[in-house]
């Protein structure tokens, strides 16, 4: 499929659709299928250059060129968030680059590129969802040897992943491990599930939606096909367990949703809201009412709006 | 008692070539459960060489080693595949390092330390890890404590006691030694081996312990290997050896200890 899109920049070359030339786009295609075929195998693949620094989103981006079509619609989000800087520049990226319609609502997306959350609600099987990935190795901090952890995950030698949930049970009382929480897959593999906090873990396990991860910097690709079993490792005596609040969201009332705490002076004051902004919008849509609401637009003006 | 009498490891014309260098030559020995082999010899004689191509850490150029497994029988070491090699390297195995810092994680607790390998074999219940190596520690005789403290934190001897109890939480058949009390001042040294031989005795372990100090080989091993430029020149029991020595370079070597 050849297509390309005009630059608006004077005497540009036009862009080649979604910005990666097509034998690259064939590459991480290639990547992406071995990665689904092995799920929570790390593929290598040669990352690009992407016009955005390492730290952006280079892996997902690259993922997110090689899987878009013209008749996708994609949402972007970044700790939740559409409106954070983040999730705005790769949003625009593709609204330039390919031209494909954007939307921040969660169930008209087709393909949801994030950074450290899973949207609340829940993805169907004709989602793809794209990670975000920093760090694709979930043994590196205890074993920096590269060599050594291929081997660890070719040869299942996964105790020193649990030797680490040990030292926060002895140093904390329970597994303080809050984000990039490891988890098993399919019975086989240990990932990383990126940084994404372990309340999203369980909606890994077992999704209607295609999940893939992309890591630019280490050039790293893996996924999780559909209704993949995905396990949080634990202990017996200490089971996983996901963060809970004592709160609700100020803006929406919502006590299942994931909660960022949002200072409000520097008198002690603060607030608890959704960190899944098309979660909350659509609830105080639907008439939800927090304590802090009060009708009145709250933090970003924008979402106020929204919610109007 | 059948047991007894098969050896647990059988070594065969295990040579070690580096280039042209000899690194060790046509060594072979028998080594029985519960028995005690050391390996003396000057620096660069090839005990540390021997060691890693016994332990399955260098595949030799040429000989075999073979140990009584647990489960399948004698199997050549170098001929088993690479996930069997290394759980059998981390279960019925153990290595002490010289350095402690080489053995042990200096960035997890003492206590993840110990329980690193339960973990390894399938340990999931963080009760059972804890107490054990609550047990082991008690055994190694550091203060129960200390537990949740880095090794960092040890003293050097306390760091080499650590390290043996985190090789012997698997109830290990064949430990190999380093150097084990190589870098400890003396007194630390005789209460190490003391506790060495302890649980050597208690535990009936194999062990095969390289050491260039012929008072260590002397109290804890039972037979004495001597090598000098890669080649083992004497071979018998440690006070057969020690006592009257045959060949001219261990006659030099046992002279060469001040006696009092």
């Amino acid at each position: 499929m050849e297509q390309t899109v005009k630059n608006p920049a004077n005497g540009a070359p036009d862009y080649n659709f979604a910005y990666l030339d097509e034998q690259t786009k064939r590459m991480i295609r290639r990547a992406l299928l071995k990665a689904v075929a092995i799920p929570g195998y790390q593929v290598p693949f040669a990352g690009r250059e992407m016009p955005m620094p390492y730290g952006w989103g280079t892996g997902g981006v690259q993922v997110t060129a090689a899987v878009i079509g013209p008749n996708d619609t994609l949402k972007v989000i970044d700790q939740g968030a559409d409106d954070t800087t983040n999730a705005v520049s790769i949003r625009q990226f593709f609204a330039k680059t390919a031209q494909v319609a954007t939307t921040e609502k969660t169930a008209e997306a087709s393909i949801i590129q994030t950074r450290h959350r899973i949207p609340e609600k829940e993805l169907r099987e004709d989602q793809v969802l794209v990670y975000q990935v920093p760090i694709p190795e979930p043994l590196r901090f205890l074993e920096p040897r590269e060599t050594e952890t291929r081997k660890m995950h070719a040869l299942e030698e996964y105790g020193l992943m649990h030797v680490k949930l040990y030292e926060d049970i002895s140093r904390h009382g329970h597994i303080a491990t809050t984000y990039a929480y490891p988890v098993m897959v399919d019975d086989r593999y240990v990932m990383d599930p990126s940084p994404t906090p372990k309340f999203d873990n369980p909606k890994m396990n077992n999704m209607a939606a295609l999940q893939l991860f992309g890591a630019g910097r280490e050039k790293r690709i893996y996924a999780l096909p559909p209704y993949t079993k995905v396990k949080s490792l634990d202990f017996e005596d200490h089971p996983f367990e996901v963060q809970t609040w004592e709160d609700e969201c100020g803006m929406c009332g919502a006590r299942d949703s994931y909660l960022d705490e949002v200072i409000l002076d520097d008198q002690g004051n603060r607030m608890f809201v959704c960190s899944d902004t098309d979660y909350c919008a659509e609830r105080q849509e639907a008439g939800h009412r927090g304590p802090q609401h009060h009708d009145q637009p709250l933090g970003t003006a924008d979402r106020g709006k929204a919610a109007e | 008692m059948t047991q007894m009498n098969e050896p647990l490891l059988r070594v065969e014309d295990l040579t070690m070539m580096y280039g042209d260098r000899v690194g060790c030559k046509d060594v072979s020995f028998e080594l029985r459960p519960g028995e005690v082999l050391g390996i003396v010899g000057e620096s660069g004689s090839g005990k540390s060489t021997l060691l890693r191509s016994i332990s399955a850490q260098q595949e030799p150029t040429n000989g075999t080693v073979e140990y009584q497994t647990r489960i399948d029988g004698v199997r050549d070491v170098y001929q088993m595949s690479e996930a069997q090699r290394r759980l059998l390297m981390r279960t019925d195995w153990a290595f002490v390092h010289q350095n402690p810092r080489d053995g042990l994680r200096m960035n997890v607790s003492a206590g993840a330390n110990i329980g690193e390998r339960l973990m390894a074999i399938g340990d999931r219940h963080y009760g059972n890890i804890r107490n054990n190596a609550d047990s082991w520690l008690g055994k190694v005789e550091i203060a129960s404590e200390r537990l949740d403290d880095l090794p960092s934190t040890f003293s050097g001897g306390m760091q080499q006691r650590l390290q043996i109890a985190r090789n012997l939480v698997t109830s290990p058949r064949l430990v190999f030694m380093d150097e084990p009390t190589g870098g400890l001042d003396v007194s630390v040294q005789a209460r190490l081996l003391d506790l060495l031989r302890g649980l050597v005795h208690d535990l009936n372990l194999a062990v095969i312990i390289v050491t260039h100090d012929l008072a260590v080989a002397r109290l804890l091993s039972h037979r004495l290997m001597v090598m000098q430029q890669g080649k083992v020149i004497e071979h018998g029991l440690t006070d057969q050896v020690l006592d009257d020595p045959q060949h001219p370079y261990t006659q030099l070597l046992v002279s060469s200890i001040l006696q009092n």
